[in-house]
């Protein structure tokens, strides 16, 4: 077998090029849908849902141009809520109807909305398919680190030792770090953010759309009803020493003064916890979200507590331009029709090798 | 010295051997060969699901069976009247399929102890009387052609790799089959690699000589050309058939192709084919499962273009999920199923016709689906474009299926004109001065708009909820669910509107004269049934044909048909699924036959089906 060098393509590194945009101003009423909000009193959907109508009037599209597709679960009702084109589809399965779409139509702006338990249980295959093609979508990951929609079952992320309806004893399992997961899945953009911090969900929101290929932002957010509290830590009094921010070309610094760093073990390449004031600023690991080598990204990633999350770094772990699978694919079509001219039906059906009967 | 040619009418030819020797190949070019003389023919490659199997094996042998005549044929035969066995194990895997009389010609090169004993020969079979009904020509085709070759400096090994195109040669001169094709073949196939060019047309052309020169081969055969229909012929499978009946439904809709598909025997070739004709707007997504090659092929019909995944039964079994969104959500889509042998992974390269209940019901919930079944490799290309128009015009999901022996089996083609191809209309919704109702219908069709992203004012949220009339909001009002699920029921129902009545071929029903049995079938059996009816109208047996193309919704006129005649048979590649149909919804008891070989049925066979059931038939009342 062999293989070929692609050709480059016209390489865009903007995820809304080709997406048609609007001159009239856009406000947040103008994407809210006529459908009763249905989830329950508490949620934290209703932030993220607040955060996204108030964040795509930025935007300016064309509102006929952006797509929101989901899978199943709690989360998966969000396209419902917004005046755009929408599709509630089946479990798990959103990220292959958003290949076939963003593929066929470089127009369109499109998001996937998706749980713990669509992307991470029934969907891994999918989400970890669709990062490594780089296919231009933004999915939008609410990680609640339980079932909701099914009545509080464990999730793929919940807390090995979690007691729910169906781990009596506690669960068994190891949870998926979902960061560590799209960086091992070759993401190009994989993000942290909170539910009810909407200043930095916006901001990573900003950057994921920008972004050309598979964005992928989870989203802590909280299940009022079957794991409520479970980002506690990383909210109210005390966040500050719980959420490590990671700001791209910024020392990383943590602490209500401040007073915690990070340092890369040169030997191991592991990421250890130090006190500034022992190391100084000067030796403080600085983040780089665009570096090619992923395992920075990764390292990171691993701070993450695994059981209940009293630290987690939040924001954008990792922001890398490699083509798109959708625009590499776009472009081959294209190659074809230009190297060899628009498919000539006739001449494909007779082949090579006719007979004439008279 | 002068050697005699006759004439035959027919010949069935079948070339076995093992896998890796090539005998696809040989049997291809063959049918080439012999589509370019104008014969009519019929074609059956029969493979192993080992890409090699241990070599010298039964199960590694790999055949391919040729049946052409100087008329128009309908199977690619029973029982062959030639067989080329390249090693013992080819001999023995099909020598019981021959009838007295026929010819073997048999490489005598791999006969040693050690060969037979792995192909389960006590004895050789060359030197005991086992062959003694057949003409057998032992030739030692690998020694022939090794040295024919030599010249050219090969290995061994590829030296007697050449011995297919020996074989080749000497059959293509036994039936005076015209050699330019296969030599400009070959030309093109090792175009950078010299050496082998030259060996393998060297013993092409060896093997030719051979049997022109050689006293062992004292008669020559001529079967004329058939006298066929006018017009512009090829040759053509069914998977390739296929791949252009999408083609040509894209271009005739305006619709750019998707194709989400993931890999499996048989229906990888449409996936092979259809990347390689970007440049008529197709699209080519090689998915990580089978539910991803269907997810985004409906994405793609979402998105306006024309979705189409192609699979096996396996691969349907994993769609099914998809294929019920896609019943709800009411778009267009083209889900072929190149039909194998099952359950489960089952007989990956043989044939069966046993989805159709798979099809017709292998969703949760009522989610019924247009069924569509081509009745042989050339009609692959019409039946892709009739499921197209009943998916894009009924916005619904369309199954196609095909199965292994249509879509490897090849046959000529007259070619369509192609501005006689069928205009398909996407009719997309446009915004218009009443608030949008994605789920309002056209009166006759019950269709529903299909409202493309991109389109101003039309922005509307659709999902696998159930959904209330018209407006398309999530509902869960049991009269509206009732009212849905009746809804999406008589549109797929209305299909039965825009086909034609089911036509019957029974000769004497212009002179009062109707058939009291009628043979039923669909897919790829009509090729035997065919065959057998004509057997049997020889016979003295009057006898009805009727084939169906449309499996769901039937044609409206079926069940009238049905009831004309006193026997009803219906011969199928499984236990009997269209049978249960029929029975169900038309109360006729039709008599079954029903085979699994992974085989296709044979025409003799079905013959003596309708003998018994005739001879069986109480003698007509009054």
């Amino acid at each position: 077998m062999t293989s070929i060098d692609l050709p480059t393509p016209d390489l865009r590194s903007d995820g809304l090029a080709g997406v048609p945009s609007t001159e009239t101003p856009q406000t947040r009423k103008d994407f809210a849908s006529d459908q009763e909000v249905r989830w329950c009193p508490g949620c934290g959907d209703y932030a993220v849902l607040a955060a996204v109508q108030g964040f795509l009037p930025e935007l300016g599209l064309r509102r006929e141009n952006i797509v929101f597709i989901s899978g199943i679960g709690c989360a998966a009702r969000f396209p419902y809520y917004l005046d755009t084109f929408g599709l509630h589809s089946i479990h798990g399965r959103a990220p292959t109807i958003a290949t076939g779409l963003a593929v066929t139509r470089p127009d369109l702006s499109v998001w996937v909305v998706t749980g713990d338990g669509d992307a991470l249980s029934i969907g891994g295959n999918h989400l970890i398919h669709a990062l490594r093609r780089n296919v231009n979508m933004t999915i939008l990951l609410f990680n609640n680190r339980i079932y909701g929609l099914t009545k509080g079952q464990y999730s793929p992320t919940s807390e090995t030792g979690k007691v729910t309806k169906s781990t009596p004893m506690g669960s068994v399992d190891t949870p998926f770090n979902p960061i560590s997961l799209a960086l091992g899945a070759e993401a190009t953009f994989v993000a942290r953010t909170i539910d009810s911090d909407r200043v930095h969900l916006t901001s990573v929101l900003r950057e994921a759309a920008a972004h050309r290929g598979s964005s992928l932002v989870e989203i802590y957010q909280n299940c009022p009803i079957f794991n409520d509290g479970a980002f506690d830590a990383l909210k109210g009094g005390g966040r500050e020493a719980a959420i490590i921010p990671l700001v791209h070309g910024e020392p990383i610094t943590f602490g209500s003064e401040g007073e915690h760093g990070l340092r890369r073990d040169a030997r191991t390449g592991a990421i250890d916890v130090v006190e500034v004031a022992e190391l100084g600023a000067e030796s403080l690991l600085v983040h780089d979200a665009h570096t090619d080598d992923p395992s920075l990204a990764f390292a990171l990633s691993r701070l993450t507590d695994a059981g209940r999350i009293n630290r987690a770094p939040v924001g954008i772990f990792r922001q890398v331009e490699r083509p798109t699978y959708d625009d590499l694919a776009r472009q081959q079509v294209t190659t074809a029709r230009q190297t060899s001219g628009e498919g000539d039906l006739g001449a494909l059906l007779s082949g090579r090798d006719t007979w004439t009967v008279a | 010295m002068t050697k005699q040619v006759k004439q035959l009418d027919r010949v069935i030819i079948r070339f076995a051997g093992d896998s890796g020797d090539g005998m696809q190949l040989t049997g291809d070019r063959f049918t080439a060969e012999t589509a370019a003389f104008g014969n009519d023919l019929s074609t059956l490659p029969d493979f192993p699901a080992e890409i090699r199997a241990p070599a010298g094996t039964l199960h590694g042998v790999s055949s391919f069976q040729v049946h052409f005549a100087d008329h128009d044929i309908l199977t690619p035969g029973d029982k062959p009247d030639v067989l080329v066995a390249m090693n013992p194990a080819a001999l023995r895997a099909n020598v019981a399929d021959l009838e007295p009389g026929a010819t073997v010609i048999v490489d005598s090169h791999d006969f040693s102890t050690r060969n037979l004993t792995r192909a389960g020969y006590a004895d050789n079979p060359l030197e005991d009387d086992s062959l003694d009904n057949f003409a057998v020509h032992q030739v030692d085709l690998t020694a022939l052609t090794v040295e024919a070759v030599k010249e050219f400096g090969l290995s061994r090994k590829d030296s007697a790799r050449a011995k297919n195109m020996f074989a080749l040669g000497l059959v293509s001169w036994m039936y005076g089959r015209p050699t330019e094709s296969t030599v400009e073949f070959l030309q093109t196939r090792f175009a950078s690699k010299t050496e082998l060019r030259d060996a393998n047309i060297t013993a092409f052309r060896t093997g030719w000589n051979f049997g022109e020169t050689t006293e062992a081969f004292a008669v020559s055969y001529e079967i004329k050309p058939a006298v066929m229909r006018p017009g512009r012929y090829r040759n053509i499978t069914g998977n390739l058939a296929l791949a252009y009946g999408i083609i040509a439904a894209g271009q005739r809709s305006g619709l750019s192709v998707f194709l989400g598909s993931y890999p499996i025997t048989p229906a990888s070739d449409i996936l092979h084919e259809l990347s390689k004709h970007k440049r008529f707007g197709v699209t080519t997504f090689q998915a990580e499962d089978e539910i991803s090659g269907i997810g985004a092929a409906l994405g793609a019909s979402f998105g306006g273009a024309l979705g189409v995944t192609t699979t096996s039964g396996p691969g349907v079994a994993l769609k099914s999920e998809t294929i019920g969104l896609a019943v709800m959500l009411e778009l267009p889509l083209l889900i072929c199923d190149i039909q194998r042998g099952g359950p489960s992974t089952g007989l990956p390269t043989k044939t069966e016709q046993s989805d159709l209940l798979q099809a017709m019901f292998g969703r949760n919930g009522e989610a019924p689906v247009p069924i569509i079944a081509p009745r042989s490799p050339s009609d692959c290309f019409d039946a892709a474009l009739e499921a197209v128009r009943i998916a894009v015009t009924y916005r619904t999901p369309v199954m196609l299926l095909s199965d292994g022996y249509l879509g490897n089996g090849s046959e000529p083609w007259r070619l369509p004109e192609v501005t006689e191809l069928p205009d398909i209309e996407p009719a997309f919704a446009t915004a218009g001065a009443e608030p949008f109702l994605p789920y309002a219908r056209d009166p006759e069709t019950l269709a529903r708009p299909w409202a493309v992203p991109g389109t101003a004012g039309l922005e509307h949220r659709i999902g696998g909820l159930e959904k209330a009339d018209r407006t398309g909001d999530i509902s869960y009002d049991p009269a509206n669910h009732d009212l849905m699920v009746r809804t999406r029921q008589a549109k797929v129902d209305r299909v039965a509107a825009s086909i034609g009545p089911l036509e019957v071929d029974d000769p004497g029903s212009e002179h009062g004269q109707r058939a009291r049995i009628l043979v039923l079938g669909w897919g790829s059996t009509y090729g035997p049934i065919g065959a057998a009816v004509r057997r049997a109208r020889r016979d003295g047996i009057s006898v009805a044909q009727a084939h169906l193309r449309h499996l769901n919704p039937f044609p409206s006129d079926l069940g009238e048909v049905l009831r004309r005649y006193d026997r009803v048979v219906v011969p199928e590649m499984n236990l009997g699924q269209l049978a249960l149909l029929i029975r169900a919804k038309y109360l006729v008891d039709v008599v079954g036959y029903n085979k699994v070989r992974g085989l296709p049925f044979g025409a003799a066979e079905l013959a003596d089906v309708i003998q018994g059931v005739a001879a069986e038939l109480p003698a007509r009342e009054g």
